[in-house]
């Protein structure tokens, strides 16, 4: 329709003596009864289903306690997915009819008729905060407390450094032995032969054919201290390619025949590097997407990653078992401060 | 109405036993005084204040499924062999957390429907806190006196994030591992002292044997310690201001109106607590949630495609996702922008910004009145579109946390999602402020429009000259209130900079400031109508013969020169338009 | 003519006799396609090898060369791998999943409905077969789930498969838009046989990596997923995102109708 009067940015109002200038509250609706209110057949309908519904309530949680008993687990995923349905589904009833009951009687059995209650200013008036500021101010005169700025003073330190006794030992002990260079050593050592993750079983190169990917853990895992401390700084992803296929490495002679390793922790925030697209030579980081590619020395090509996976220098041993050459040339896993120290 | 009064029934055997008790407590505790306050306190009644209690219920469903829990679960790492109905595990070696989670999941009867239960309803107390945050925000229900209670609810979302988090990784299995794992990379990251948070979280490297014991203490007592305090502290404040309340006929910031706690608010929210309940256990009773037997006990080794943590904190996800690559060295040390960026800078602002959001507007309203009457969303615009804009952020984070699944059910390539979300990270929050805007304005003009001009009732009238016109009926002053009865929201007026003597004033930075924010947040704005607007527009149509408080009503067929004529309704429809109910 | 036509038009006649088209073309080539049985793997013979060269030079010469020995692209034309030592087991794996003859050019070439019957897809293998050495197709008992051990199998799995296929084999993403499929409609036989030669971007698991008995076990503890889940709905098995998604969907949802019904004044 038409608009004769340009309402957006109109700011100025008519102080007309006339017009108030603004609306005034109506006031509170007036009550519209329920059919329940006047038909007493509705109510008493009403009433009856509020109780049905408490009712279902009382047989679901006894059908609860049945399933309890009668319908154990069991041995197979089909029992036990009986079994919690049925104990959940006795729970859903015994509670659904409690709420539904109590809702339903509110909505429809009890007082309707809105009220309104005064609200009060929060502050609290002014008279009382006289008087809290006069009983702050005769309690202060009676600690003595006056202009006595040392004494003061040593009470807020004593109060502010007492927490330190616990609060030090607490976080003192919290890290062990705080030897934090741990992080930068793995167990690969000159020798060490590389094993499949999980059976620990050594491999032959010759077993390596193009286009495996090995999940590699150093032999002798399971014999230290904390295997699991130890995995999550020594697992090593191993791939074979075609030689030629090799664009760069991170070491002379580190690849053994187109066999490459690298350090499996993602040098990002640490997760398992574990995927390989064989055909692109890529590895992937399922957490974040961090690419590295293998055939160029584990160069970050796509992600959040910023430094290539460390490589493993590997060879074969007489028995042409593959071995390392040595350790890892910088801490695996993620960046941390003092990574290059 | 009320019934008629009756003389009180003689005294049955149970209301003698009440009594007795009642008084009984009474002289010993005075109690008498709490139920005179409180039994018939009146609280206001919408649906969307009902959001706060799914998550206080949801709250108390974890304390009872979790004390269940804690009843089989052991929070060890010591390496078993698991032997058990579980196929697909027997022998395998891991740590006892685990093995008491499979336990749990497969022998203990109903162990996996309070396992279920407690993880769905830690998922839907966050999105509750969400939601309700939400209203509270689009409302502008933390204005004072609310804004400490604002401050209190978000600590309460930063400690579900937390009890969230502490909670799924106590079953140690691969999924919420690498979750860890992540967490330690993370802080790893922070400058100087990261390797001894590390250690310190960790006693030690990472894995270690420490962390799922002080998880489980922090998961069980620390954080649900501090958020039932808090919980009380929130619900404290909510009946000391006495709660917020809708626009609407009869409602002012000096008043509550509603309906009494007891009994109606004792039926509806107690029955609202069952029904969250059962809710919450009909989906553990048919949906899998967490299945960690498939996951496996945790290896560093092992991760599984699908690795995100859960929907709440998948906003720390990905961020991490998203980030570039980005990360140099001076002299000798590392730093990390590729994962300082995106834990700590990006998250620190957004909830910085968040929490701050009730000063910051305070300031730039410069209003120190007390609020008790919502605001309807259209009515801030600004505010609505910067939530709307805040939200759209973190949803294209949450989003990005999702790219694999996303690429996988969509045929995409997971770089080109990557690629998308850095982009839309930046474009997709300034396009929502902006749309949200512009729709806000659009609902106030056309509250605008409906009260000058009434409904449209679709009656054509022609009249004997050959015009058309379509008849409106005018909105009942009940109607009208809800549209007219906010405050407009202008910039604020600030003295001049230099008083009477051209000398510079204190704190005129400070209000130069304040009046610049503040212009951006009102200097578009649509004002409400005023009587003096409706009887302009009704004199130049003459269309709703609204009886004003001098004027006298009047119908008429005006052809009037500018053009729009609306034929009045006829006599009777008019009459007593104010106080009856209308549609 | 001109009568019986006049006669005959009527305003729908052409949405009539198009929809009678369209049926007419489904029903023949419903009935052309060649059917997919099972019949039990036949042994390699002189006539199935010759048979073989036959499909092969019909069907896929054009990408891997008349001898199979392969094709570069060149020009957006067409080109394949050699096929020479790819063995039997490929040629069974790739054909009878449907992905070979490859028909689409996109991030990864996928499963499609299956082009030949099980005797000509013997014929192809024992074909390619032929031109060298390579991993065969295994046996029944190679493949039985009930003969595979699936603790030990699932710890393989988390080891070698969950990062690509998620931790039960409901597939996962891998870089510029290419994946690893699904496992829960894979036959035992073609999931040993897609270890064994590494189809795509899968790696090789030759038989030194993981042995036939692990690939057995793996086989078996696949299977048991079949069993779905002791929870209730496996919600497609995504994890915290899917379950998220319902949280908010079938909680938020649930709850938020039930606040307005507790909200709204009664009748």
């Amino acid at each position: 329709m038409s608009t004769h009067h340009d309402p957006s940015t109109d700011v100025t109002t008519r102080g007309d003596g006339a017009l108030p200038e603004r609306f005034d509250d109506p006031g509170l609706h007036e009550h519209r009864a329920r059919v329940g209110d006047s038909d007493p057949k509705a109510n008493k309908r009403a009433e009856r289903q509020v109780v049905v519904l408490f009712t279902i309530s009382i047989l679901g949680t006894i059908g609860a306690i049945v399933a309890y008993a009668l319908v154990p687990p069991g041995e197979t995923v089909g029992t036990m997915r009986l079994s919690n349905l049925l104990l959940g589904l006795g729970l859903f009833l015994g509670l659904a009819g409690i709420g539904l009951a109590a809702v339903h009687w509110a909505k429809a059995l009890m007082n309707d008729h809105e009220r309104a209650e005064d609200r009060h200013p929060t502050a609290s008036s002014d008279s009382v905060r006289v008087k809290a500021v006069e009983a702050l101010r005769e309690g202060a005169k009676d600690s003595a407390i006056g202009r006595r700025g040392v004494l003061k003073g040593a009470m807020v330190t004593s109060l502010a450094l007492f927490p330190l006794a616990i609060a030090v030992p607490l976080v003192g002990n919290l890290g062990g032995g705080w030897d934090v260079s741990q992080s930068k050593r793995t167990m690969w050592r000159r020798g060490t032969r590389l094993t499949i993750d999980p059976s620990g079983r050594p491999i032959k190169a010759s077993d390596v054919t193009i286009g495996s990917a090995f999940h590699v853990i150093p032999e002798g895992l399971e014999e230290t201290e904390h295997p699991l401390n130890e995995k999550a700084k020594a697992v090593v992803l191993m791939v074979r390619m075609d030689p030629r296929d090799i664009k760069s490495e991170q070491g002379e002679g580190w690849s053994y025949d187109g066999i490459l390793a690298f350090s499996k922790i993602c040098t990002h925030v640490g997760c398992p590097v574990a995927l390989y697209e064989q055909q692109t030579h890529h590895i992937l980081c399922p957490c974040h997407q961090s690419t590295f590619d293998a055939a160029d020395g584990a160069k970050v090509v796509f992600g959040p990653a910023h430094r290539p996976l460390p490589q493993l220098p590997i060879t074969v041993d007489d028995e042409g078992y593959l071995v390392a050459q040595s350790g890892f040339d910088s801490p695996i896993g993620p960046s941390f401060w003092e990574r290059l120290t | 109405m009320s019934t008629v009064d009756s003389p009180p029934a003689p005294p049955t055997r149970t209301t003698r036993a009440a009594a007795a008790t009642a008084d009984y407590l009474d002289q010993r505790t005075g109690v008498g005084n709490a139920v005179k306050e409180f039994a018939r306190k009146i609280f206001p009644d919408h649906w969307s204040f009902l959001l706060g209690e799914i998550a206080l219920y949801s709250f108390v469903v974890l304390l009872i499924s979790g004390t269940f829990l804690t009843m089989f679960f052991v929070p060890s790492m010591t390496e078993v062999h698991y032997h058990g109905p579980w196929a697909a595990m027997d022998g395998v070696q891991m740590s006892e957390a685990f093995a008491s989670t499979l336990r749990l999941s497969f022998e203990v009867r109903g162990g996996l429907l309070m396992r279920q239960i407690h993880h769905w309803a830690a998922l839907i107390f966050m999105a509750s806190i969400v939601t309700h945050m939400m209203r509270v925000f689009f409302t502008g229900a933390f204005r004072k006196p609310r804004e400490l209670n604002w401050l209190v609810g978000f600590t309460l979302m930063i400690l579900g994030l937390l009890a969230g988090f502490s909670g799924y990784s106590l079953p140690d299995d691969v999924l919420s591992g690498n979750g860890l794992r992540i967490a330690d990379g993370v802080a790893r990251a922070i400058p100087i002292l990261g390797s001894y948070v590390s250690f310190g979280l960790f006693g030690g490297e990472f894995p270690g044997v420490d962390l799922i014991p002080r998880l489980f203490t922090v998961h069980i007592l620390l954080i649900p310690a501090l958020i039932l305090a808090l919980i009380g502290l929130h619900l404290l404040m909510v009946v000391l201001h006495k709660h917020t309340q809708y626009p609407g006929s009869g409602r002012t910031d000096k008043n509550v109106v509603g309906y009494p706690l007891f009994p109606v608010y004792v039926a509806k929210a107690g029955g609202f607590f069952f029904v969250v309940f059962a809710v919450i256990a009909l989906m553990a009773a048919t949906m899998t949630i967490n299945p960690v037997w498939n996951y496996g006990p945790f290896d560093p080794g092992v991760v599984s495609a699908g690795a995100q943590p859960d929907w709440y904190m998948l906003f720390l996800e990905g961020g991490l996702r998203l980030m570039p690559g980005w990360e140099f060295v001076i002299g000798q040390y590392t730093v990390s922008m590729n994962i300082l960026i995106p834990g700590v800078v990006i998250p620190g602002l957004l909830f910085t910004v968040l929490a701050l959001w009730p000063f910051i507007e305070a300031f730039a309203t410069g209003d120190k009145r007390e609020h008790h009457v919502l605001d309807r969303p259209r009515n801030a615009p600004f505010r609505t579109a910067f939530g709307v804009a805040y939200l759209t952020a973190f949803l294209i984070l949450v989003l990005a946390g999702s790219n694999d699944l996303i690429a996988t059910h969509f045929h995409l390539s997971i770089n080109d999602i990557t690629w998308t979300f850095r982009v839309l990270f930046f474009v997709a929050p300034v396009l929502a402020f902006w749309i949200t805007k512009r729709i806000c304005f659009a609902l106030q003009r056309k509250d605008r429009e409906l009260v000058l001009h009434g409904h449209e009732t679709g009656r054509i009238v022609r009249f004997a000259s050959g015009e058309y016109i379509e008849v409106h009926k005018p909105l009942d002053a009940h109607e009208r209130w809800l549209r007219v009865q906010h405050e407009p929201r202008r910039p604020v007026e600030i003295e001049p900079a230099e008083d009477s003597r051209g000398v510079r004033r204190k704190g005129y930075r400070i209000d130069a400031a304040r009046r610049r924010l503040s212009k951006v947040f009102y200097e578009d704005r649509i004002e409400p109508v005023t009587p003096a607007e409706l009887a302009a527009a009704q004199s130049h149509g003459g269309h709703d013969a609204l009886p004003l408080a001098h004027e006298e009503r009047h119908e008429e067929l005006t052809a009037g020169a500018s053009g729009s004529r609306h034929l009045a309704p006829e006599p009777e429809d008019t009459e007593g338009t104010q106080g009856t109910q209308r549609h | 003519m001109k009568a019986l036509a006049a006669r005959r038009h009527h305003r729908s006649a052409p949405v009539v006799l198009l929809l009678l088209a369209l049926l007419l073309t489904g029903a023949v080539y419903a009935i052309a396609q060649p059917a997919s049985a099972d019949a039990a793997q036949a042994a390699a013979s002189e006539s199935d090898v010759a048979a073989g060269q036959k499909l092969f030079q019909a069907n896929c010469a054009t990408c891997h060369g008349v001898s199979a020995e392969g094709r570069e692209a060149v020009d957006g034309g067409a080109g394949g791998p050699s096929l020479i030592g790819v063995g039997a087991a490929a040629v069974d794996f790739q054909v009878g999943t449907g992905r070979m003859p490859a028909q689409m050019n996109g991030a990864q070439i996928q499963a499609k409905p299956v082009q030949f019957d099980d005797e000509q897809i013997a014929q192809l293998a024992a074909y390619v077969a032929s031109l060298g050495a390579g991993p065969s197709i295994p046996s029944e008992e190679q493949v039985d789930p009930s003969k595979g051990d699936a603790a030990n199998g699932m710890a393989l799995f988390r080891t070698n498969c969950a990062m690509c296929h998620n931790a039960v084999g409901a597939g996962g993403a891998l870089s510029q838009g290419k994946w690893a499929p699904a496992l829960t409609d894979t036959t035992p036989t073609h999931i040993y046989e897609a270890m064994l030669t590494g189809p795509q971007s899968m790696p090789v698991f030759n038989d030194a990596n993981i042995t036939p008995d692990e690939k057995r076990d793996i086989i078996a503890y696949l299977d048991e997923q079949r069993d779905g889940s002791p929870g209730g709905l496996t919600l497609g098995s995504l994890g915290p995102v899917g379950e998220g998604l319902w949280a908010w969907v079938v909680g938020i949802g649930l709850l938020i109708g039930a606040s307005v019904w507790i909200g709204a004044k009664s009748s």
